[in-house]
């Protein structure tokens, strides 16, 4: 076991990948020599080389255009893009050729390869630097969606994505790289990261805490002002049960489904705006299938229905107290 | 050849079919002629297949008609292991590198014996089996795909090159420029072909850039660009077969201008009288890849009006009785629709397909 930060667990999972698979690939905007905005391919330049720790040109489309050409003929790119809010020139690309080749092509073409990026407020960034863009890469079939919450998770969820047949667009985010917020403030990590091979599966959710009174579902940066909320209203004797999804699509559904028949009650929290956000998605499914155990309407807890502001980040994202307000109301219903 | 000067336009056969000896490459008799019977070919599957849409037999089509060279020629310049990745104008290539016609028509029908099991409208031409990577619709996608596989055969050690079609319009799309940039940067092992056939849909080449020519555009991005006469089979062979060669022996992509005119509408959904005048159709009638290239072997001795009839007849033929054959078969198993969106089917594909099920089971009860 080794205490690492979330970048320090993708750069591990991205050297074994690399030790591991001669296929496996690094690409994007300064992850070459420089080892990335976020250092998280540092060092692998050194030891991998330029043709597998490559710097391209500034080109989202161009990076995941070539990189689906790249994993059509064989190899396993891990693209970068710098910010997930600098995906949408690639977004064709993705949407239209990677989501789509192997259906197309009647399975006799895939293009299985990583898509990496920070994605997420809470850093100052502004609109450009902040969005959480994932809602639009659910909702393409033929792709897959992970957003890991803390080191562990980020190691093992990326290797098993470079592993997976399927394209992955993996998200990171950014607000936790580095540390978790404990009482308002970013502590570092203290999270023991398995050595060596680390795999966690798509498609399970974790149980984080157990609880009775509610069902908390959340991802990414939020997961930890989720726990936070849940951690605090205990003490008002609500038990809250918090599932981290991980992989957001194909979502755990008998994770969430079995503690909703458990609790009764459902609160989703997610960075993204609410309208036909991924929480959205959740509350359907479990109204459709645990509607007569549901005891209160499900809640959503996310950002709001505008662009992301840079000053008034912290009361656009929905952060704890927020939380706390939607699990009691929800628990009082 | 390979002129410097991207301006000037690469021609070996003359208008009466004479070619210059110097720039001829002097094909054995026997390749000539298959060249010849896969221009034909094509045609006599384009004419058909436009009658059957007209007939209400096939559902959309996109004919390759006054383009023929273009395919014909890039199929006897590759290897079998050369990737290609075709636009909509270019999915017969793989008709000449050896796919059955059976197997090529049901990707026109879409029903179970379509490999690619009904997912694509016609004129979307794929299969692994020769190398022939499935396009979409948009345009210019497939450009950086082929930078990207002829960039990873490189990485690999492979000699595989590939090769990306698009036509004029798809050099105004964002994707042609990072596959240029890309494919020049990192010296990929590919040829970009730009059939310039003057029209996208009905917006003319002179509205896709103020360049005097496309072929120019490659300089600027630092690689060989080639303007060919697109209705000269020989001369597009000779720059094919350099350019794929330069590609092969690690001298880097090259663009090619195939400068030629799109003799029928777009598809079968468009109506070219309302947007161009039919005298300049006339005109590049008789500039005809095919009638062309039979007076250069008319010339040689090596053709006539007879064996001219003869093949057609025995063409026409064989596609009829594909035809036959093809449409007999029924549209692929509805419970197909859920295979091959992921590896496996993950639960809610599953509930969905279970869900189609019991439809079909209550109309059948019903």
């Amino acid at each position: 076991m080794a205490v690492m930060n979330i970048i320090q667990a993708v750069n591990d999972a991205l050297r074994l990948e690399m030790r591991r698979d001669p296929s496996v690939l690094v690409m994007g905007e300064d992850v070459g020599k420089f080892g990335g905005v976020f250092r998280a391919t540092v060092g692998l330049y050194d030891e991998f080389g330029p043709d597998r720790s490559i710097d391209t040109p500034l080109s989202e489309g161009g990076i995941i255009g070539t990189a689906i050409g790249m994993a059509t003929y064989g190899l396993r790119p891990v693209a970068e893009i710098q910010f997930a809010d600098y995906i949408f020139p690639a977004f064709d690309q993705i949407v239209n050729e990677l989501a789509k080749l192997r259906y197309r092509s009647g399975g006799q073409y895939t293009a299985p390869m990583v898509i990496r990026a920070p994605c997420g407020g809470g850093i100052r960034g502004g609109h450009y630097h902040s969005q959480s863009p994932e809602a639009y890469f659910i909702h393409t079939a033929g792709l897959k969606v992970v957003m890991p919450s803390s080191p562990a998770d980020a190691k093992g969820l990326l290797i098993s994505s470079i592993r997976d047949p399927d394209p992955v667009v993996f998200f990171e985010p950014k607000r936790v790289y580095r540390g978790r917020p404990v009482e308002g403030r970013i502590t570092p990590w203290d999270q023991d990261v398995p050595e060596g091979e680390h795999t966690v599966p798509l498609g399970e959710a974790a149980l984080l805490r157990e609880g009775r009174h509610v069902t908390l579902a959340t991802y990414g940066a939020m997961v930890h002002e989720s726990v936070e909320a849940a951690r605090l209203v205990a003490k008002e004797g609500l038990e809250v049960e918090v599932i981290d999804l991980r992989t957001l699509w194909p979502v755990d559904v008998e994770a969430l489904v079995g503690s909703v028949k458990k609790t009764g009650r459902f609160v989703v929290v997610h960075e993204a705006p609410r309208t036909c956000g991924f929480a959205a998605e959740l509350v359907t499914l479990v109204s459709e299938k645990a509607f007569l155990h549901l005891e209160a309407p499900p809640a959503r807890v996310t950002g709001w229905d505008t662009p992301f502001p840079c000053t008034l980040e912290n009361d656009y994202m929905p952060m704890t107290p927020r939380i706390v307000d939607a699990l009691r109301r929800t628990a009082r219903f | 050849m390979g002129s410097s000067d991207s301006d000037d336009l690469f021609e070996v056969i003359g208008p009466d079919g004479s070619a210059d000896p110097a720039l001829d490459p002097g094909l054995p008799q026997g390749t000539l002629l298959a060249m010849l019977r896969a221009m034909r070919r094509i045609r006599a599957i384009d004419a058909r297949m436009m009658m059957l849409q007209r007939q209400g037999r096939v559902s959309f089509y996109g004919e390759c008609r006054g383009q023929e060279a273009t395919p014909v020629a890039f199929a006897f310049a590759t290897e079998l292991t050369d990737w290609i990745f075709p636009a909509l104008r270019e999915g017969a290539i793989m008709l000449v590198r050896g796919f059955g016609l059976d197997s090529y028509l049901a990707q026109v029908y879409g029903n179970d014996l379509d490999e690619l099991r009904g997912r694509q409208m016609p004129s979307h031409y794929a299969s692994r089996s020769v190398a022939q990577v499935s396009w979409s619709s948009c345009i210019g996608t497939q450009v950086p795909h082929a930078v990207g596989a002829a960039w990873a055969a490189k990485l690999r050690g492979d000699r595989t090159v590939t090769v990306g079609f698009m036509g004029d319009g798809a050099t105004s799309e964002a994707d042609f420029h990072v596959a240029m940039n890309f494919a020049a940067v990192y010296r990929a092992p590919c040829v970009l072909c730009c059939q310039n056939n003057h029209w996208s849909i009905s917006v003319p080449s002179d509205r896709q850039t103020a360049s005097s020519t496309f072929a120019k555009k490659a300089v600027a991005y630092g690689m060989p660009g080639i303007r060919v006469n697109g209705n000269d089979v020989l001369a597009l062979f000779r720059v094919a077969s350099e350019a794929v060669e330069r590609a092969r022996s690690g001298g880097g992509p090259t663009f090619i201008e195939a400068f030629t005119y799109r003799m029928g509408a777009h598809s079968s959904s468009d109506d070219p009288s309302r947007y161009r005048d039919q005298r300049d159709v006339d005109e590049w009638a008789r500039r005809d890849p095919v009638a062309v290239f039979e007076r250069y072997l008319t010339a040689k001795g090596l053709w006539d009006a007879e064996r001219g009839a003869a093949l057609g007849a025995e063409l026409d033929a064989e596609v009829l009785e594909a035809v036959r054959r093809v449409e007999s078969h029924g549209p692929p198993a509805v419970l197909t629709m859920f295979d091959d969106v992921y590896a496996e089917r993950p639960w809610h594909l599953e509930e969905q397909r279970q869900q189609i099920q019991n439809e079909d089971q209550r109309g059948e009860d019903g």
